[in-house]
């Protein structure tokens, strides 16, 4: 049952991508090209998004557990430190060099583009790169009710 | 540079979807929806993380083209950059600073920001800079 909230999870998400244009590289350029071919679309998407996460996750977070686990896991990070600032600018110029983000670029591996049959390779390499160096794969995750921290 | 259409509608769609799927895994799993967490879930180094479930969520992702091509019969417009050292440095770059600031789009960017995390709102303001800086320079300086 958990697996298929997944499945539909996955799906109604990787949708959202493909209707919202955010599976499309030049959209997503051109909403970051502010001072030239400027498509504002994407911050439609991004209003859309948030508008209904931030009104469901009020409601969700009313109930004392979810409905098929023990209980919510949220990131439990309040502090805005070195790494994150620096991932955070890292991961920007990426994805202002290529137009993927990681969503995006997972959803579009079956279109079969040179581009992206070569940039998600590269992204699970980075990924486990620094899971390894850093060793954050092994951290165990704290698990906490709902509330304050951090997201991933 | 291609060219692309303003699509407020489609785009409010998409991002409402988005919306949906987020709560949806909250409510029944507990889950944030941020992508790099689940993909790393993935990947070695393995913890005990319900890596089923990421798998079938990845899974689910990778159905959406089909299954917009099927429900509407057009096929999915997308415009990938073909230069394939770009998008190697690219990638390398997305899954380092994902993973090393933990998290992307739509783990600080909708669930975090949602949440009113200042991790995430932090985190989401720094990749929307340095993502704005990167296209001005590949595009207006550097003449891409």
């Amino acid at each position: 049952m958990g697996l298929l909230v997944n499945a539909i999870a996955g799906f109604l998400f990787g949708l959202g991508l493909v209707i919202g244009g955010m599976a499309n590289p030049a959209k997503v350029l051109n909403f970051l090209d502010l001072t030239g071919s400027w498509d504002p679309s994407l911050a439609f998407v991004m209003a859309g998004a948030v508008a209904v996460t931030f009104i469901g996750y009020k409601l969700v977070f009313r109930q004392p557990r979810p409905l098929l686990a023990a209980r919510f896991q949220l990131p439990e990070m309040n502090q805005i430190d070195r790494r994150l600032v620096l991932g955070a600018a890292i991961f920007g110029v990426g994805w202002g060099l290529s137009g993927f983000c990681p969503g995006p670029a997972i959803t579009s591996l079956p279109l079969l583009a040179k581009g992206t049959l070569v940039f998600v390779p590269a992204m699970l390499g980075g990924m486990i790169l620094t899971r390894l160096i850093t060793n954050r794969g092994l951290q165990a995750k704290t698990l906490v009710p709902a509330r304050a921290g951090e997201a991933q | 540079m291609t060219a692309t259409q303003f699509t407020p509608l489609a785009s409010t769609i998409g991002g409402v979807l988005i919306g949906i799927a987020t709560v949806l895994l909250m409510l029944f799993n507990g889950r944030i929806a941020g992508i790099s967490g689940i993909v790393g879930r993935l990947l070695p180094p393995y913890r005990n993380n319900d890596v089923i479930g990421a798998a079938a969520f990845i899974l689910g992702l990778m159905t959406a083209p089909l299954g917009y091509t099927l429900a509407t019969g057009t096929s999915v417009l997308q415009t990938v950059s073909g230069n394939v050292p770009l998008m190697v440095i690219a990638g390398l770059l997305v899954g380092i600073g994902t993973t090393y600031g933990g998290g992307c789009t739509s783990g600080h960017g909708v669930c975090g920001l949602s949440r009113l995390s200042l991790r995430s709102v932090a985190a989401t303001a720094i990749f929307m800079m340095t993502a704005f800086v990167t296209v001005f320079v590949t595009r207006h300086i550097l003449g891409g």
